[in-house]
């Protein structure tokens, strides 16, 4: 389905009015709008001679994909100890843009990445760092997404429940390292790379984590890194990802959530903000994006229970000024996306931003999907909860299955002998694995 | 994204491989394999200072030279969480004045503000210390060249709830308030001192007062209307308890605001009267209230905040649901004789409030 462009001179009512009383947070404000502004202006004319428009970059983003995964100039030392991030945020990108690397380079790719594996289990920022639930949580996606055997043997998921031990707290919250900070980003990453490598969200590991995440939404509906920070759209999402990974909403207000949530979208640029007056960002177009769509997942969950029937079939953000944010102020002409006009571009805003345009075009599965401009701009779709491709996360789980890990002591509630152990699956597994082994 | 700090080092900076004091020490290479991957161009300082770094890790040398080594390699990357974690085990093991790294922490910190392990690095210093003391004056240095900087906020909200430090901030707040009334993370500081004081009826009346009057100052404000609203809901009290709040809105409406902010506090404040006539079976007419909550939806969806016209589409529609629930009640049977009693008892209503 072709989407409607909005009509850029009518929607000037809606930039942002300062009432006359200037601070920093306004002038900032109209000085973005000002910038988007000009880009709105160009391809408003522009696309008068040429109706496919606006233009996505395809060939020159896949062009930087390739270059990057190679090599990275000196301004890349800053990510040092974040490389399986930018492994991640490569493949991750390729996924969007149906692009496949070769199988070699892939074999080198799950090569590196054992690289960055630990001892002591978990993944490193790169070779010889220590592990960290960061560095895990890329490297178990980028393994998922080459979707290979010999990618998701590479994840040692005994090594990943020993570390996820490691940086377990008490109360359920997690360290991004063992002594290290404590947010909601580390709940996320473990629950995520958990149910990747076959365990399960009733494991004993996860524990009051739900309710530590809960104590993290705000007054203002979003979750903020820790109890008592600023709602925020990073963490929102991994606030209301991992919850939904958890099977457990019981403790959350849904409803000043969603409110939160669609009010990060900006009513001028149409991309979307991390927090409450704050500038639009083309990360978000992610984080913010599937936040609404995990939202929505959730409420229908809820609904189930509650007896409410109110149909949700659309996403419930403006999918069509989302991607004209992202085609018209966000790409990059020689290869990339970015923040905002003006900034350069980066692996992060590569990622996220494409996979924000891929939440924006892809939502309902029985519909087709809704692209702006030429049709072949469209991408492929992304996995809401773990955003890599949905068909990476279903052979994740199909290989763990193969592979169990878990037995029935490690869950909440399962006390030894409970169940006859001939209705256990995981044992059965094991013994056939073992057979197959001999 | 920064270069390789090479313009923090001195002219006469000598490579570690090039140092007498150091070549004892047997440099390792990273071990990327053979076809390396998201190979990054280190510049040749790099290199050497991470060759070394690795060879002191592996051998798990906790000296001065060590310490001063991971200086130089975190000042060419001060996100490396695994320089941080040793130096924090060379600190220990050499027992070394903890205030002096309170200071050099200080230091990267005004370098680099926004990056987690260097305020983590902080945290555990002043943990150690038991000391705060210079917390809230650092918090205010950063928070001075970015005044909605999240670590900062994180570090400072830290200090105050772990070392009782709540005394001043209210003050604080002000002065970031007054300096720009759209600071939200100076509002969400105010919520979070106002949780520890206890929301009491007394509390929420004086900061709605707070809020009202900076509403009065800026109304296309989100931040004084979410805490406006947040006060309400996390209290667990009811718009209809304050007078003040309705008249206030309702005169604005009035006058002709039709400030987004405005019109979503209205669709909230007449469902929650709508849903409260049907809850306590009052004799109000829920109707009038009902009507007004689906033409302001309609005006949100259609003039003044078009952007999010599904979402409002969505609220409108879920309140017709939650409506007709109400007017069934909890204990009646959801029969269509019931249905036809309770419509005509609302046109019955209508008709008496015509």
């Amino acid at each position: 389905m072709e989407g409607h462009t909005r009509n850029f001179t009518e929607i000037k009512s809606a930039k942002f009015d300062d009432e006359n009383l200037e601070t920093l947070t306004s002038i900032e404000q109209i000085k973005v709008e000002n910038l988007v502004e000009k880009c709105f202006d160009r391809i408003e004319q522009l696309s008068s001679m040429d109706n496919t428009l606006p233009y996505f970059y395809r060939k020159e983003h896949i062009r930087f994909l390739e270059r990057c995964l190679r090599f990275l100039s000196t301004g890349y030392e800053c990510l040092d100890a974040s490389r399986t991030w930018l492994v991640y945020w490569i493949l991750q990108s390729a996924h969007c843009l149906n692009f496949k690397f070769s199988y070699e380079v892939l074999g080198d790719v799950i090569h590196f990445l054992k690289k960055c594996r630990c001892p002591s289990g978990g993944f490193a920022g790169g070779p010889s760092q220590l592990p960290h639930l960061a560095p895990t949580y890329a490297a178990v996606l980028s393994l998922c997404l080459i979707e290979t055997d010999e990618a998701l043997e590479a994840i040692d998921p005994e090594g990943i429940k020993k570390f996820l031990w490691s940086v377990r707290e008490e109360n359920g919250a997690f360290r991004m390292h063992v002594d290290g900070e404590i947010d909601v980003r580390g709940a996320y990453c473990a629950i995520t790379v958990g149910r990747l490598s076959g365990i399960s969200p009733q494991n004993k590991l996860f524990e009051g984590t739900a309710n530590w995440i809960a104590k993290c939404q705000t007054y203002e509906g979003g979750f903020g890194g820790s109890p008592n920070l600023e709602a925020h759209g990073g963490y929102s999402f991994c606030g209301a990802a991992a919850l939904a990974l958890l099977n457990d909403v019981s403790t959350v207000n849904l409803k000043s959530l969603l409110r939160w949530a669609v009010y990060r979208q900006m009513r001028y640029e149409g991309g979307f903000q991390g927090r409450t007056n704050k500038l639009v960002d083309g990360c978000y177009s992610f984080w913010m994006g599937s936040l609404v769509h995990v939202i929505q997942m959730l409420i229908e969950k809820n609904s189930c229970h509650d007896g409410y029937t109110i149909n949700i079939d659309e996403l419930m953000f403006h999918r069509e000024a989302l991607q004209e944010y992202i085609l018209i102020c966000c790409q990059k002409p020689h290869g990339g996306l970015i923040d905002k006009p003006g900034k350069p571009e980066d692996l992060y805003h590569t990622c996220y931003t494409l996979s924000g345009l891929s939440i924006a075009q892809n939502f309902n599965s029985t519909k087709q999907p809704i692209v702006i401009g030429n049709p072949d701009n469209e991408v492929l779709p992304t996995h809401p909860l773990y955003n890599i491709a949905p068909k990476a996360v279903m052979k994740a789980y199909f290989y763990a299955q193969q592979h169990p890990i878990e037995s029935e002591e490690d869950l909440v509630g399962c006390t030894k002998n409970q169940h006859n152990d001939e209705q256990n699956p995981a044992n059965g597994q094991k013994e056939n694995e073992g057979n197959a082994d001999q | 994204m920064s270069d390789s700090s090479d313009e923090e080092f001195n002219e006469g900076y000598v490579m570690y491989r090039h140092r007498r004091e150091w070549s004892d020490v047997h440099p390792i290479k990273q071990n990327d394999g053979k076809n390396p991957i998201v190979a990054i161009a280190y510049s040749e300082r790099f290199l050497d200072v991470y060759d070394y770094f690795r060879a002191i890790l592996a051998t798990q040398e906790k000296s001065e030279r060590a310490l001063e080594l991971t200086n130089d390699a975190l000042k060419l990357n001060a996100a490396n969480y695994t320089v941080w974690q040793y130096r924090r085990e060379i600190i220990k093991a050499l027992k070394k004045d903890l205030y002096e790294e309170l200071n050099y922490i200080a230091d990267v910190i005004e370098d680099n503000p926004k990056n987690y392990q260097v305020w983590h690095h902080r945290r555990v210093i002043v943990e150690w210390l038991n000391d705060p003391s210079e917390e809230l004056l650092l918090t205010e240095k950063i928070l001075d060249l970015d005044a909605k900087n999240y670590h900062a906020w994180q570090h400072r909200q830290w200090a105050i709830e772990t070392f009782s430090l709540y005394d001043n901030e209210l003050a604080y707040i002000d002065k970031l308030l007054s300096a720009d009334v759209r600071n939200n993370s100076a509002w969400n500081q105010r919520f979070f001192i106002l949780k520890h004081m206890g929301l009491t009826l007394e509390t929420v009346q004086r900061e709605i007062h707070y809020a009202i009057n900076r509403i009065r100052l800026v109304k296309n404000n989100e931040s004084s209307w979410n805490y406006l609203k947040g006060l309400l809901e996390s209290g667990d009290f009811q718009i209809s308890q304050f007078p003040d709040v309705e008249a206030f809105t309702e005169d604005l409406y009035n006058s002709g605001n039709r400030a987004p902010y405005l019109l979503a506090f209205l669709v909230d404040m007449y469902i929650e009267k709508t849903l409260h006539i049907y809850e306590t079976n009052s004799y109000d007419d829920p109707e009038i209230f009902a009507r007004k909550v689906y033409e302001i939806c309609d005006m949100l969806a259609n003039h003044y905040d078009t952007i999010r016209y599904k979402y409002w589409k969505y609220i409108s529609q879920k309140f017709r649901t939650e409506k007709e629930r109400a007017k069934v009640g909890p204990n009646n049977d959801d029969t269509p004789a019931n249905e036809e009693a309770t419509n005509s008892e609302e046109q019955k209503l209508n008709g008496e409030a015509n």
